[in-house]
């Protein structure tokens, strides 16, 4: 999970990773970059960010999943049910442009909304827990459209 | 808690010599203002207290012209401690945007010699209005504090207290003798013997550390309560100011917490199963409301202290947030996208007859009521720019204080005048560069906004109750 992140966020930091609200951008880019680090463990974090996408991403202000997002979480449920002994967390997050308290909730709603997809899609709820850090965690830390649009997600974490 | 009968004033002459003073003031009743300073009254200059109060309920006066000398003390540790006192009541009536403290450097009879007498022509050639004067006498930690406020047209005392207390508390002495001028001189309540719990922020914004912390309302005395382990979010005072409501992530489970500002002691509050956020205390200090996650919505509840029974005071698809009850503790204003976007409501404390009371140009959030019954001020998202605003609480009315790139959480001061609330810069480059969050203070006319001196960046304030 760190290794992953601290990846993205580099990437991220040097331009990589520019405008990334396609996920399957996301996920070959940090493959490549982890694949670089040696094997990938099954079911670990590494895995899932680089072979299946570990996040997608809302419209302003909205917590419903995506048409473009919705195959990222049946991947992942796919997944989780190949990796059964597995659990995460999805995290919720929204971009800075609101206030506070209300992010809060959003995140919360937009974490609620995956697990309801990967529940649908076969995973035990008891496998999934969610918790949501509102606009207090953003992964791109610039202030315009494309910062926004990478921080409004919601993040599957192996626990 | 403010007991100004008995602050008052008798009419003995002014320059009763200060023997005589205490002599006839021996048997006076010591108040107590604040936890360790006691306060007696000093005999006034002439008949009647009459004289001038500067009506502030317009929405933009000039600023009073007033002299504050340093006070006066024997000796240099007791000078030192009037100089302070001194400066502190300057800054305080100075930030306040209601007063104009005029330059030492002009000042033409001494301290010393006016805390003996007062010479008004002195005073009046410089457009002063009103005066200070006061002396300290230091003994070991003992500090006794005489203050007398003149009024220097029809040349009269118009307040005059002795105070009593440990030296360490010579700050708040200056503070509670800043809310007496104001007091005197505006009409109403003042707001300096306050304090101030707000959010501490460091480190980069995608792995920021959050910690409580606490300050005198003119930034002085900043002490942190939480050491950063755990993330902490919206500390809101309690009305005795005792404790504080906060949600904290400790555990990686974010809860509302209490915190105990005299023990330290912390405890979650209430069993909800998910997350719960933006907790504050009723009015009568027995209740807590907030915002809960049950299913895929937000609902507002309100927990007795006592029983720690909590009811469902919200049951609408949607996020409510933000609850916050009017003073009288009959209504509760809150946000909600029940209808499509945030907006705000009030509804009865049981939770019946909700209203949506906003409707200008944008989305709306963070209601608080003020002090005074008054006015909700506000977050409005809108165009790209982010403002803090007040309207009545029938919506009516709005009017915008600031306006920026983004700013909330607004807090009212004890009197309803001042809000604070923080203000964002944003990022320069992807690395975050340039950006910053800092606490900002702003009269609710619109004007006089300032920044307040923190440490690191400063997010979520809460503005306390007066403390005496």
């Amino acid at each position: 999970m760190s290794t992953a992140k601290t990846l993205l966020s580099l990437m991220a930091a040097t331009g990589l990773l520019v405008a990334c609200s396609n996920t399957e951008q996301a996920a070959v880019t940090a493959g490549a970059g982890a694949g670089g680090a040696g094997q990938i463990r099954p079911g670990s974090q590494e895995d899932l960010v680089a072979n299946v996408g570990d996040r997608v991403f809302f419209d302003t202000d909205r917590s419903t999943i995506r048409a473009d997002q919705r195959t990222v979480l049946d991947r992942q449920a796919a997944w989780m049910q190949q990796n059964a002994a597995v659990q995460v967390t999805v995290e919720g997050h929204a971009d800075e442009r609101g206030t506070r308290e209300y992010n809060l909730a959003l995140g919360q709603r937009r974490a609620n909304s995956a697990r309801d997809v990967l529940v649908a899609g076969g995973v035990a709820p008891a496998r999934i827990q969610t918790i949501s850090y509102g606009k207090d965690r953003p992964e791109a830390l610039g202030s315009n459209e494309d910062a926004w649009a990478q921080n409004r997600r919601a993040v599957t974490v192996v626990r | 808690m403010r007991a100004e009968s008995e602050r008052g004033w008798s009419s003995v002459p002014v320059n009763t010599p200060a023997i005589h003073r205490r002599a006839l003031f021996a048997g006076a009743a010591a108040t107590l203002v604040a936890p360790g300073i006691w306060s007696t009254p000093l005999p006034a200059a002439a008949q009647g207290t009459g004289g001038t109060v500067i009506d502030i309920t317009r929405a933009r006066t000039e600023p009073i012209p007033i002299a504050v000398p340093d006070m006066a003390g024997a000796g240099p540790d007791a000078q030192r401690m009037g100089q302070n006192i001194a400066r502190v009541i300057v800054n305080n009536l100075r930030s306040s945007g209601l007063f104009r403290p005029i330059e030492r450097a002009a000042f033409i009879q001494t301290p010393e010699a006016a805390a003996q007498a007062p010479r008004f022509q002195d005073w009046r050639v410089l457009g002063a209005v009103a005066l200070t004067t006061g002396r300290v006498e230091l003994s070991g930690d003992r500090l006794r504090v005489e203050f007398r406020l003149w009024d220097i047209l029809p040349e009269q005392q118009a307040l005059g207290t002795a105070y009593n207390a440990t030296a360490s508390n010579w700050r708040q002495i200056a503070h509670i003798i800043s809310d007496d001028i104001y007091k005197r001189l505006l009409g109403e309540d003042g707001y300096f013997n306050t304090r101030v719990a707000y959010v501490s922020e460091s480190g980069p914004r995608d792995r920021r550390t959050r910690r409580l912390a606490i300050m005198d309302q003119d930034g002085e005395n900043h002490r942190f309560l939480t050491d950063g382990q755990f993330q902490a979010l919206t500390p809101r005072f309690h009305p005795n100011a005792t404790q504080i409501a906060f949600m904290s992530y400790l555990r990686n489970e974010p809860r509302v917490y209490l915190f105990n500002l005299q023990t330290g002691r912390q405890e979650v509050l209430g069993n909800f199963g998910g997350m719960t956020l933006s907790p504050r205390f009723s009015p009568d200090g027995r209740s807590v409301i907030l915002s809960a996650i049950r299913g895929g919505d937000a609902s507002i509840f309100v927990v007795d202290l006592a029983s720690r029974r909590e009811r469902q005071l919200t049951n609408a698809a949607g996020l409510d947030v933000s609850p916050c009850f009017s003073p009288d503790g009959q209504q509760i204003v809150f946000n909600s996208d029940r209808g499509g976007d945030q907006q705000l409501y009030v509804m009865d404390a049981n939770g019946g007859g909700v209203r949506r009371i906003s409707f200008g140009n944008g989305r709306y959030a963070t209601p608080v009521w003020s002090p005074r019954g008054d006015l909700i001020a506000f977050t409005r998202i809108g165009r790209g720019q982010f403002a803090i605003g007040v309207m009545r609480p029938d919506g009516s009315g709005e009017r915008i204080l600031s306006e920026g790139w983004a700013m909330e959480s607004p807090t009212f001061a004890p009197n309803g005048r001042v809000l604070m609330f923080y203000r964002e810069t944003p990022a320069r480059d992807a690395r975050g560069a340039g950006f910053s969050a800092r606490i900002s203070s702003i009269d609710i006319a619109g004007f006089n906004e300032r920044q307040v001196v923190t440490p690191n960046d400063a997010t979520d304030p809460s503005w306390s109750p007066l403390l005496s």
